[in-house]
């Protein structure tokens, strides 16, 4: 399994590889990078730390604080500190720099391909063999998500920054792996839920 | 949504109710322009968190009400819009000590047409001010309901959320 620590110097795969070049004007052309979690050779795995899809992960860490680099959950901090000293030291400004910043996880997003609702449930529909080849983050919304959540429990139970979130399930979406219900009401009303729905709540909460 | 002032018992009253303590999430933007930059290309800003807790009530096997306390600083509207979209509505609680508190809110729901409630938390079990004193001084029309409530107690939550939805179904009917 390629890891961040095979690409030389200076490249900028701190972005897991997929981040599209569009997004990033003025950054040169990437060498070798995957364009896609699941193609062969995505980096970001930890030496040493074979993918485990069954296991339970451990507590979530603290958001992107310091910590032991090999947990597979999250970023290594060397991949950071790299582009920080490629790109003119921008980010090595920070006094951070150890950190990961939230959008590094999204490859320098900060827009899902499209709108979900902060209460969107997401369901893994993916079978626990596909999610060896995704990354980290990935795997850990579709273990998540085996059981119904909304993209606010991705959110909080995995100490991603609510936009973060709404990116990695999105593209776990458009990745086929797992399905999103947005939430009732939907386009009628202006997204105001409609009085079938006001009536199932009622009657659900009087029964509680 | 669950809304008011600061340390009006928002989480309190999330907590009572919900199935699973309340979550917390938390959004990161620039202080500048919350939700519009691109954080990837500015370094030198201002990032801050708004934290927001939540909860959840599965009401049927296919159907989960999730209650989000918003966060209290006027200047996170655009969280609150995020939340409107979709919502049923908002219980504004209110601590009538501090009443003012709750003008923000009050001016949100208004302005964005979601249906609310005013809920009067008694802290201590004390409630000073009547709910029609607080309807005055608020200057509330006589649609929107205020009843008294006790965030810390699942009954009081359970029936101040019931009287939401039941507020919600009568502006959607007339």
């Amino acid at each position: 399994m390629a890891a961040h620590q095979e690409v030389p110097h200076g490249g900028e795969d701190w972005r897991y590889g997929y981040g599209r070049q569009s997004d990033r004007p003025g950054t040169p052309p990437q060498h070798g990078t995957p364009s896609w979690p699941g193609a062969p050779g995505v980096p970001y795995a930890a030496p040493g730390v074979p993918p485990s899809p069954g296991q339970p992960q451990p507590p979530p860490p603290p958001p992107y604080g310091d910590g032991p680099p090999q947990h597979r959950g999250r970023p290594a901090p060397q991949p950071h500190a790299q582009p920080a000293a490629a790109r003119g030291g921008r980010a090595a400004r920070s006094p951070q720099s150890r950190l990961v910043r939230p959008y590094a996880v999204t490859g320098g997003r900060t827009r899902p391909r499209y709108q979900l609702a902060i209460e969107a449930l997401v369901q893994t529909t993916a079978d626990p063999s596909r999610l060896t080849s995704q990354l980290p983050e990935h795997q850990r919304i579709c273990r998540l998500c085996y059981e119904l959540k909304s993209v606010a429990e991705v959110s909080a139970l995995l100490t991603l920054p609510l936009g973060v979130a709404r990116i990695l399930v999105a593209d776990l979406a458009e990745a086929g792996l797992v399905t999103i219900h947005q939430p009732g009401g939907g386009d009628s009303a202006g997204g105001q839920p409609d009085v079938t729905l006001l009536e199932r709540v009622l009657s659900g909460l009087r029964k509680l | 949504m669950v809304a008011g002032g600061f340390g009006v018992g928002k989480t309190t009253f999330v907590g009572s109710v919900s199935e699973i303590n309340p979550l917390r999430t938390e959004a990161v933007m620039t202080s500048a322009s919350a939700g519009i930059d691109d954080l990837s290309q500015v370094s030198g800003k201002t990032t801050t968190t708004v934290a927001m807790d939540f909860g959840r009530i599965t009401l049927d096997q296919d159907l989960i009400l999730y209650l989000f306390g918003t966060p209290g600083q006027d200047r996170f509207w655009f969280m609150w819009d995020d939340l409107v979209r979709g919502a049923i509505g908002a219980v504004v609680l209110v601590d009538t000590r501090r009443l003012a508190d709750c003008f923000p809110a009050v001016d949100y729901f208004e302005n964005s047409g979601l249906p609310f409630v005013i809920a009067l938390n008694g802290f201590d079990g004390h409630q000073p001010y009547s709910p029609d004193e607080v309807r005055e001084a608020l200057q509330i029309g006589p649609e929107t309901p205020i009843l008294r409530t006790d965030a810390r107690h699942r009954s009081e939550s359970k029936s101040t959320l019931i009287t939401l939805v039941e507020h919600a179904l009568m502006a959607r009917l007339r």
